[in-house]
């Protein structure tokens, strides 16, 4: 309705803003490394040997995939500074496709516990303890959420690709992008936490 | 400086934007509308509340059955804290006056985010109405209390989707609230507003919005992992599978108590406007209050663990909660301390919401001794999960928030609404209201002290006299409710024309018209002077 009002434009409030939000998504995943620490502590032989029957290799790979994702999407909003539309949009694109990558990879990884009766709820697992329980609860429910954010900064870095290709991201305004990068690279950071925690802790 | 003959812009009440009809408000950014659509559905989810309290309050008049099965009360008192705690209370001030006036306060034209003010309305809405689906889909209504503690909270038949589901949404909206709100102070404050020239409110606003941001993704982390118990049997939580149910009171409260300064926060802050304009009269120790806010937020984090003191934690955890709980009331103390210093030799001024303030320190001040009872151990190991508990919450949250926005409400009604209301029924409605609010949690402290448990429907006959008292207390209480609402809402109607600054306040909301045009100001002000500048 503020048609009569002056736009008003604050780059560093928007960025503030974007900052104090990844925050509050750093708090959300606080709360499941307190509650992996606490069961991780109680059951330490179970969580060891449950981390060996993880993918170390699937594993590393999403994380090489994750961090090129990263570089790329920053070199995009270098060339969005350096006025140069097409190189940014094909550095986005190529963070899609490496996120992509990254969901089937996980897929496949999801897949193969499926095929060994390994999810939550399955009497499988419950035969094996509580420690598995709560190990493979953990794994399903952090990397699930995880999976989650890499979903929703897709959608995110989607639509910042097509206001590019529109120019209303443009080298005058591109707070859009800068701020698509940071959610991120905080979605990135955060699987930095989650692959040694469940992975490479044996 | 009034310069109510010389405006050319309309109100933000009459202001046509592109929208008609309702449109033109559930569609608007315009933080002065937006607040208005928070203060109409909040004063219905209140109304919705209040009445379950009454109910329940009816139920509780004699032993045994009365109105209602024992089911139908533990749905009652469920809803009624979910209502309560995270639709009514939490949002509130913050919602209503803090989106309202903080940027007028701090000489701006709109928060920082408009979208996404109105956003977080959305979704306050979507989550209240998540909450009311539950009551009426699946298998019965939710009836764990407002807490869900586990492991009941993934056994009970109930439905507990929606409703936990809804408050998960309504956190959602609570951050983007005081995200919005942290960006705003730091970004848009008038030119010459430095920190220490900002008015107690927006500092409060300030100190919330940090607690928001904080704590509020601990609860969302916390009841995500209560829906995925439900639906897809991790194990968090369960001590069958390994889980642990003391550890989701940890993480339960870890948001839930710091969520209690969510809602006094800005209470404190409300009541530190009121007073120095009612005094003609400087605040009293102005940096002192600041700090004292800062603090509480910063304490508030730390002492989550008095609500589990017969939970089994460790001799260790006990002592240092309680002696840290101690702690928290020092801040609280030096803010009344400074207000009563205010009114110190000042020219007072004994309007409606000088009343309000009033009547919020007095019970105020039971709500903080109560809480110390509750704070030491030993009387706490007697006191856990009696009525004491009730009505040492209420106290606080009822009292304290509650007193704090209905003064807020008689205190900013004019330049909201641009009319005056009724001196004369307002105070009616607040003496009703008080003497039935004594009375109702007045007489609980007695009953939980002579051992009546909470949440049960039912009591033993010793209990009889006084829960007539506390019940009838309620029934008055209701009524002196109805009093003040009905008078705000005649007053639309019958009001005089409010003046800019019916109470010769001297913050920045009282330099515009009432009601505010849509810009706020013509031009923004320069601020030379501190907030309460009287001679």
């Amino acid at each position: 309705m503020n048609t009569i009002l002056v736009t008003h434009r604050d780059d560093l409030a928007s960025k503030t803003g974007m900052w104090l939000f990844l925050f509050t998504e750093m708090l959300l995943f606080g709360g499941l490394f307190i509650v992996y620490s606490v069961y991780r502590y109680r059951n330490p032989i179970a969580f060891h040997q449950a981390a060996h029957e993880l993918s170390i290799i699937i594993g590393t790979i999403n994380t090489i995939i994750l961090l090129i994702s990263s570089t790329t999407i920053a070199m995009s909003i270098t060339a969005i500074q350096k006025k140069n539309k097409k190189l940014a949009l094909l550095l986005l694109g190529t963070t899609i496709l490496l996120g992509l990558a990254f969901l089937v990879n996980k897929y496949f990884e999801w897949g193969e516990h499926f095929k060994e009766h390994i999810y939550p709820g399955s009497a499988v697992l419950a035969s094996r303890g509580h420690g598995d329980v709560l190990f493979y609860g953990l794994y399903f429910f952090m990397t699930g959420l995880h999976a989650l954010h890499i979903i929703i900064g897709l959608i995110f870095i989607l639509v910042v690709a097509v206001s590019i290709f529109r120019e209303k991201i443009n080298p005058e305004n591109y707070v859009l992008l800068e701020n698509s990068g940071l959610y991120w690279h905080l979605v990135d950071l955060i699987w930095i936490f989650l692959f040694p925690l469940f992975y490479l802790i044996t | 400086m009034s310069r109510e003959n010389n405006t050319v812009e309309p109100s933000y009440l009459d202001y046509k934007g592109k929208y008609k009809g309702i449109f033109s408000w559930i569609l608007s950014t315009d933080h002065k509308r937006i607040a208005i659509l928070y203060l109409f559905s909040l004063l219905a989810f209140f109304a919705t509340g209040a009445t379950l309290g009454l109910l329940m309050k009816l139920e509780l008049i004699a032993p045994g059955k009365t109105i209602m099965t024992a089911q139908t009360y533990n749905a009652f008192f469920t809803l009624h804290g979910i209502i309560m705690i995270f639709a009514v209370v939490i949002p509130g001030l913050p919602a209503v006056f803090g989106n309202f006036l903080l940027p007028i306060m701090i000489g701006a034209k709109d928060v920082a985010f408009p979208r996404l003010n109105l956003l977080s309305w959305y979704f306050y809405v979507a989550g209240v109405t998540l909450v009311l689906i539950s009551q009426f889909t699946g298998q019965g209504p939710p009836d764990t209390g407002w807490t869900f503690y586990a492991p009941y909270s993934f056994r009970t038949t109930g439905n507990m989707l929606p409703a936990v589901f809804g408050a998960f949404v309504l956190g959602f909206s609570s951050i983007l609230t005081g995200l919005n709100f942290l960006v705003t102070i730091h970004r848009m404050r008038a030119p010459g507003m430095t920190w220490l020239k900002m008015p107690l409110f927006p500092w409060t606003l300030y100190a919330t919005g940090w607690v928001q941001l904080l704590a509020t993704p601990i609860i969302g982390i916390t009841l995500l992992m209560i829906i995925a118990e439900r639906t897809l049997h991790i194990g968090f939580f369960d001590p069958t599978l390994g889980g642990d149910p003391l550890l989701y009171q940890h993480l339960f409260w870890t948001y839930s108590h710091p969520a209690v300064y969510i809602m006094i926060l800005p209470a404190m802050g409300a009541i530190s406007e009121i007073i120095p304009t009612f005094c003609h009269k400087t605040i009293f120790g102005y940096k002192f209050i600041v700090a004292s806010s800062i603090a509480i937020a910063f304490v508030g984090y730390f002492i989550w663990g008095h609500h589990m003191f017969t939970s089994g934690m460790s001799g260790t955890a006990l002592y240092t909660f309680s002696l840290l709980t101690f702690l928290v009331a020092i801040p609280s103390a030096i803010k009344v301390f400074n207000w009563i210093a205010t009114m110190y030799k000042g020219s007072i001024d004994l309007q409606t919401p000088f009343y309000w303030a009033l009547g919020f320190l007095f019970v105020f001040m039971i709500g903080g001794f109560t809480g110390l009872i509750l704070g030491s151990l030993a009387t706490d190991i007697h006191l856990h999960n009696t009525h004491f508990v009730v009505s040492h919450f209420h106290f606080i949250v009822f009292g304290g928030t509650g007193f704090a926005f209905f003064g807020a409400m008689h205190y900013w009604y004019p330049k909201i609404t641009g009319k005056m209301y009724d001196t004369r029924w307002a105070n009616t409605g607040l003496i009703i209201f008080f003497a039935g609010f004594i009375t109702l949690y007045g007489e609980m402290i007695f009953l939980g002290m002579k051992g009546m448990p909470r949440r049960y429907y039912d009591y033993d006959e010793v209990f009889h006299t006084g829960n007539i008292f506390s019940s009838l207390g309620a029934i008055v209480m209701y009524f002196g409710l109805a009093v003040i609402i009905i008078n705000l809402i005649a007053s639309l109607r019958n009001g005089a024309k409010a003046p800019s600054d019916p109470w010769g306040g001297k913050t920045l909301e009282w330099t515009i018209p009432s009601p505010p045009p849509v810009e706020n100001f013509d031009e923004i002000p320069v601020i030379t002077k501190g907030p309460y500048n009287y001679k």
